[in-house]
């Protein structure tokens, strides 16, 4: 198999396989997760200020006070690798043509060289809290291997993507095919693994915001 | 300098000062030193004063004569075509006056004074499907003509991506059976030529490189010479800023267009295509396709007719998806099925509920 044809692969029968398993995953889990439910709470509701679903999306999207000083790596790393991932994921013209080819929707793309540098910085990012993970005694202990997987087929893409365009290490053509197989294995494990936060993260926090805002509690 | 090559160049008015330059352009295109400029010129004006004249066999298979064309009507006068007047270019179908035995004659006749020297041109795939009766030149068919040439040919040169990787005979579903000279031959040096057609300079590189050196080019793992392969056609493009910049034409007539942008969003294959269509241009070097307003279609590599569409960007997929409307009813359906199974789960829970009393709290 020639560069050319690994690379055909990915973008075709590869790329079909993963969006697919993607897609059914999704589907299953929000759909399992949701259906789900809850005993609804009989009792009266206690109103308290800041107390609600959406206070809540936004409080817990922000670090609480003296967190930053007490954890810098965790919020600051933590916040460039998430944001870093979102710019270049969305930013990069040649994914929002990916997009554009899957759902139909577009929207102008940033300047190459400055996605260029957002994914170094997220890289980077990526390191310090893996690093930081490594060395805390106490977050190395609550570290399953599904979060060391988690941030590998996380940092993959990233790092690939960044290596294709500067022409590091292989030619263009293979360190794209790389790329692309690394974002479908990305495709293929985020509804089964802890990932797939990237789905819930914003129900999750309106639910909790919701029940403990019926109690009056603001979280 | 001065000889029968520089005598009749200059009947097609091309003097001596040109024919040096072209050399030296030559030399520095393929990475060679300075001085290598100047040898080449001697070393192609010798040929040609020589008593003896390097003989060349060009064999055509499953081709459309673009690679002829290519070279011979490069420009005209052709600086390129004087490589034809260093050259005893021994047979070559489209080109000779003889036809019929008088060509099968002058073929064998060529092979047989020459044996182990001469140079032998492919252009055109070799088709194996029906024992390679898709092909036959005199009652022969390709697969047998290549290996009855090839085995006392010094060199080959696989010229155009036919004859380098397959090329459109070779598209799926390859109903002739067509495949490359290297899958052939495989106790030769072989160096691949390939693009559809290939650019003239890269043509006449290779020939003055081995009328001038008695050896093929550095080639990279696909056979191709470095010295013209070794970038892609995104790295070397005029519009590549405006790619860094962001700036994309979104159809062929928009404004984007109209200002040059970027042709990566309209297709364009130039970010994973080796050739040096980018710096040498075509017809002279008055333009290429990206110049023209057309993507590259990646011709100079191998199986570039079946990489996807020629119209998509290189980072969309390569063919529709097939599975992804099943996928979302497995999905809906598994999701909906497990719902059912986790209330049906939560009933028989609550119906397995055993209410505690004081006694079995006191038990």
């Amino acid at each position: 198999m020639s560069e050319l044809q690994l690379l055909t692969w990915a973008r075709g029968t590869g790329m079909d396989i993963a969006v697919a398993i993607f897609v059914l995953g999704v589907l299953w889990r929000l759909i399992e997760i949701y259906s789900l439910g809850r005993k609804k709470d009989l009792s009266a509701p206690r109103h308290a200020a800041g107390a609600s679903g959406w206070h809540t999306i936004m409080r817990r999207s922000l670090p609480p006070p003296g967190m930053v000083q007490r954890s810098p790596v965790s919020y600051i790393g933590g916040y460039a690798f998430h944001i870093g991932l979102a710019l270049v994921v969305f930013g990069f013209a040649p994914h929002i043509k990916l997009i554009e080819g899957l759902l139909c929707v577009s929207w102008p793309a940033l300047p190459s060289q400055f996605v260029d540098f957002v994914a170094v910085v997220t890289m980077a990012a990526m390191v310090v809290v893996l690093a930081d993970r490594i060395n805390k005694p106490a977050k190395r202990y609550l570290s399953t291997l599904g979060d060391w997987f988690a941030w590998a087929v996380t940092f993959l893409p990233v790092l690939t993507g960044w290596m294709a365009v500067q022409h590091l290490l292989l030619p263009y053509t293979t360190m794209l095919a790389l790329h692309i197989l690394s974002v479908e294995l990305l495709l293929v494990v985020l509804p089964f693994t802890k990932l797939f936060h990237a789905f819930t993260v914003f129900g999750s926090r309106w639910f909790n915001g919701q029940v403990n805002g019926h109690k009056g509690v603001p979280v | 300098m001065q000889g029968p090559l520089i005598d009749s160049l200059a009947r097609q008015g091309i003097n001596r000062r040109t024919f040096l330059k072209y050399c030296t352009t030559l030399a520095s295109m393929m990475a060679l030193p300075p001085a290598a400029g100047r040898a080449m010129a001697e070393a192609l004006a010798a040929a040609q004063a020589g008593a003896k004249r390097p003989s060349v066999i060009w064999l055509p298979f499953q081709e459309c004569t673009g690679c002829t064309e290519s070279i011979t009507r490069s420009h005209s006068p052709s600086i390129e075509g004087m490589i034809f007047d260093m050259v005893s270019l021994d047979y070559h179908e489209t080109l000779m006056a003889a036809a019929g035995h008088q060509a099968e004659a002058a073929l064998h006749g060529a092979m047989k004074a020459n044996a182990g020297k001469y140079l032998l041109i492919v252009d055109g795939s070799v088709p194996l499907g029906l024992d390679g009766a898709y092909s036959c030149i005199a009652g022969q068919s390709n697969l047998a003509a290549l290996k009855e040439a090839a085995q006392g040919a010094a060199a080959i040169i696989a010229l155009g991506s036919c004859a380098a990787y397959g090329g459109l005979p070779h598209a799926k579903p390859n109903p002739t059976g067509a495949v490359a000279v290297s899958d052939i031959v495989k106790d030769k040096p072989i160096v691949n030529i390939p693009g559809c057609p290939p650019i003239p300079v890269v043509i006449t590189g290779v020939l003055a490189h081995f009328l001038t050196f008695g050896s093929l080019p550095e080639l990279d793992k696909l056979g191709r010479p470095k010295a013209f392969y070794g970038e892609t056609i995104h790295d070397r493009c005029y519009r590549r800023p405006f790619y860094d910049q962001g700036k994309f034409a979104k159809t062929f007539d928009d404004e984007g267009a109209r200002n040059g942008w970027c042709l990566f969003e309209l297709g364009c294959k130039g970010p994973v295509t080796y050739n040096a269509c980018a710096t040498v241009k075509w017809n002279d070097s008055t333009s290429w396709p990206v110049e023209s307003g057309h993507g590259c279609l990646g011709c100079s590599e191998p199986d570039f007719w079946d990489a996807g569409d020629f119209y998509k960007a290189l980072s969309m997929p390569a063919s529709p998806l097939k599975t992804a409307a099943a996928a979302t009813l497995a999905g809906a359906a598994a999701g909906v099925a497990v719902s059912f199974a986790n209330r049906g789960k939560k009933g028989a829970a609550k119906a397995g509920h055993e209410t505690a009393t004081l006694s079995d709290l006191e038990k």
